[in-house]
């Protein structure tokens, strides 16, 4: 059967692409970033996910206003980098499960959690940096990847809660999947920052901390958190750390931290990362 | 009832909330338009011919002449669509982060150096971090 074995949660700064896609990586603004995922890249080597859950935010690259999904799974086979405005990223394809995703689509529904199926959509940097972050720049990407898009753009963006329940959810759909799968699931955006306004530019460093020894040890905690705590004090775009809780609703109540990386900045963000393993041993 | 909103005082700040969706539609979907090349491409040739096409207010077409993105904001723009104007321009994130705050971009660079904005920041404030 199918097996979720561990979670990734890491920011997902169009910035970091750019660096990355024009060979910044070794420049004395970008290096720390970089070295920051080395053992990552590593770790994601010897891993070797067939799939990997993505959880992320499209930023008005697939869904504009004229349609906004409060969840988002994609079930198409394959999905195209996006043109944002600069032309697409030099990444490849993104290729999906879809019987994976269409099992836990309809799973999850089931368990009334409601999504939207997205048959065909293209993928911005919110899915495609953490998976450079993690994989390097292969001509192929090493796993299948199902997007799972959660809107943190027009607010208000489900609750904490909702989130870390509908990451139990998709568990549950996970382990009743018939195939043998060793499955990931990654949480990106965040940490603290704010994109817009006079008060741009804002990092709160202790927060996040929090936030990072929260998720692995009392994410019940972390769940409850409201809306106004994090637009008060992780900035107004820092409220896409409530799509980590998805990731960590996934995995089991105790989990092994592997690896923690933090720091700020990149462009106007504080750049967050820890991979979580689960402790169960793996299926047989 | 009258939705509640905590956040409403929150300094310098705008949460693109159900009324600002609202209010901010056809300017958005302007902005949305400006990921296509041939539409950036008319938009640069004529940019008041080009807004005239779209059902914008007056003052959130003159927001987007005078590049005003903390106008854009308050008339319904959100950052992630009105990034599209400032990618046609050519300027990065940081860039327009630094125009919103007042600050010359190497200020405000200098200021994420440091560590970024404190959270305990005030309005009125003109300091960006203690110490």
């Amino acid at each position: 059967m199918a097996n979720i074995t561990a979670g990734v949660a890491t920011s997902h700064i169009p910035a970091i692409g750019a660096a990355l896609d024009l060979g910044k990586t070794q420049e004395a603004y970008w290096a720390p970033v970089f070295r920051g995922y080395e053992f990552s890249r590593r770790w994601m080597r010897d891993a070797e996910p067939d799939v990997v859950i993505l959880v992320y935010n499209d930023h008005a690259t697939a869904f504009s206003l004229d349609i906004i999904p409060t969840f988002a799974i994609g079930c198409a086979a394959s999905f195209t980098p996006a043109d944002e405005g600069w032309g697409p990223r030099p990444v490849p394809v993104v290729e999906g499960h879809p019987e994976l995703a269409s099992h836990i689509a309809q799973s999850v529904i089931q368990q009334d959690f409601d999504l939207t199926i997205v048959n065909k959509m293209d993928v911005d940097h919110g899915l495609t940096v953490p998976l450079s972050l993690l994989c390097g720049q292969p001509a192929a990407w090493p796993c299948k990847v199902i997007p799972f898009a959660v809107n943190v753009v027009a607010y208000p963006p489900p609750s904490g809660n909702r989130c870390y329940q509908f990451g139990k959810a998709i568990r549950r759909a996970v382990d009743s999947f018939d195939e043998d799968l060793n499955v990931h699931i990654w949480g990106t955006g965040g940490m603290s920052h704010q994109l817009q306004g006079p008060r741009a530019g804002l990092i709160n460093k202790e927060f996040d901390l929090r936030f990072l020894d929260g998720l692995k040890n009392d994410p019940e905690s972390i769940a409850r958190v409201p809306h106004i705590d994090y637009l008060r004090h992780a900035g107004s775009e820092g409220i896409e750390l409530v799509m980590w809780l998805v990731m960590r609703g996934a995995l089991d109540a105790q989990v092994r931290e592997v690896h923690r990386f933090y720091h700020v900045p990149a462009s106007n963000t504080a750049v967050g990362h820890v991979i979580l393993e689960n402790l169960r041993s793996p299926s047989p | 009832m009258a939705l509640e909103k905590p956040y409403a005082d929150i300094p310098g700040t705008t949460i693109f909330d159900a009324d600002q969706v609202r209010n901010g539609y056809h300017l958005n979907m302007f902005c949305m338009s400006l990921m296509k090349q041939p539409n950036r491409e008319r938009f640069k040739a004529d940019e008041r011919v080009y807004l005239d096409g779209w059902p914008l207010s007056e003052p959130q077409k003159r927001a987007v002449l005078a590049r005003d993105y903390n106008g854009m904001i308050g008339l319904g723009g959100n950052i992630y669509f009105i990034a599209k104007i400032f990618a046609t321009d050519g300027k990065s994130f940081q860039y327009a982060a630094a125009l919103m705050t007042g600050m010359s971009q190497e200020d405000y660079a200098q200021m994420m150096l440091n560590g970024g904005r404190s959270p305990g920041w005030q309005a009125n404030s003109r300091v960006p971090r203690d110490g």
